[in-house]
């Protein structure tokens, strides 16, 4: 069972790398689409393949977040990669397995996944 | 909508938009007088008469840059589908409650699915509002909040991956607990 104590671990890891993340301003943000199109195309599971991908490779410089409907719906669910100092990579119809990849690809070895982008589909 | 839980990740987005500070998620379960209930309240800025009205009409959105609104439509769908139905109250100022109830044993009745990770997702947008998610079964009931964890965790991000799966699992087996173990409709 999941106690507080675990809860507390964790908090204390936090703190301990908390100064490494302030010093390195090298933030990586992933952006997910989790309006009522984005979550009813799968942006849910899309986003815990994220989350637990990048918790399980211990990546602290990225940060996951939501945003609502941009307007492409029939793409969802949609992707914003931001590496810093780089233009922004847009993913399309995303699936978890695809999420791992993404993460191992871009977000680690810097290698844009080009057959999963907005790109390849026009 | 595949599972109750997404209705409820997409629902909760609107007490977000009117920037409530507590939000509460209610699943109370009553296999005696099969029916389930899901209620979602919030202390936003809530709506007036004629807002309410457009909302319970039509697919309607608070949105600028489109006209169109699915969630509530889909949501009440979705009940109605189950022999059951959505009902809106909302007061300007003050806040909204989404009540959907379904015939829980209804072979058109979604799977409440993963509600863990529909908690997860929504305790990683709480940084200025608390979540509260209260699920009832047959009498006994289990309370999740933001705020115990926010004790905890005190000014590390409530979104870092690693509290988020915290979450997710703590969820997850206090629910199995709760229910006596795992369910098939609860993935």
């Amino acid at each position: 069972m999941k106690s507080l104590e675990e809860l507390r671990a964790i908090k204390e890891k936090m703190k301990a790398s908390v100064n490494d993340r302030n010093e390195n301003s090298d933030k990586i943000k992933v952006v997910i689409g989790m309006a009522t199109c984005g979550i009813a195309a799968g942006a849910r599971p899309v986003m815990q393949a994220f989350l637990d991908e990048i918790a399980k490779r211990g990546l602290d410089n990225v940060t996951v977040s939501q945003t609502g409907c941009i307007g492409m719906c029939k793409l969802e669910p949609l992707v914003d990669v931001f590496l810093p100092g780089e233009e922004k990579v847009t993913y399309i119809k995303m699936t978890p397995e695809k999420a791992v990849r993404v993460v191992n690809d871009h977000i680690v070895n810097k290698n844009i996944v080009s057959e999963y982008t907005i790109g390849s589909a026009e | 909508m595949r599972e109750l839980s997404l209705h409820i990740l997409d629902i909760v987005q609107n007490s977000i938009t009117a920037k409530a500070d507590t939000i509460t998620v209610e699943i109370s379960e009553n296999i005696e007088a099969d029916e389930l209930k899901i209620t979602i309240s919030d202390n936003g800025c809530g709506m007036d008469e004629e807002t309410l009205a457009r909302v319970n009409g039509t697919f309607a959105t608070s949105r600028t840059t489109r006209k169109i609104g699915m969630g509530i439509a889909l949501f009440r769908a979705a009940a109605e589908l189950s022999d059951g139905y959505l009902t809106l109250a909302s007061k300007k100022g003050e806040g909204t409650v989404t009540t959907a109830v379904f015939r829980h044993s209804s072979i058109d009745r979604m799977p409440l699915g993963d509600i863990s990770g529909t908690m997860m997702l929504l305790s990683a947008k709480a940084k200025d509002f608390d979540l509260i998610y209260r699920h009832i079964w047959c009498g006994n009931e289990f309370v999740f909040s933001t705020k115990d964890i926010k004790e905890v965790i005190e000014d590390t991000p409530i979104d870092t991956p690693e509290v988020l799966n915290y979450i997710h699992d703590y969820i997850h087996e206090n629910l199995n607990e709760l229910f006596g173990g795992e369910r098939d409709e609860i993935s």
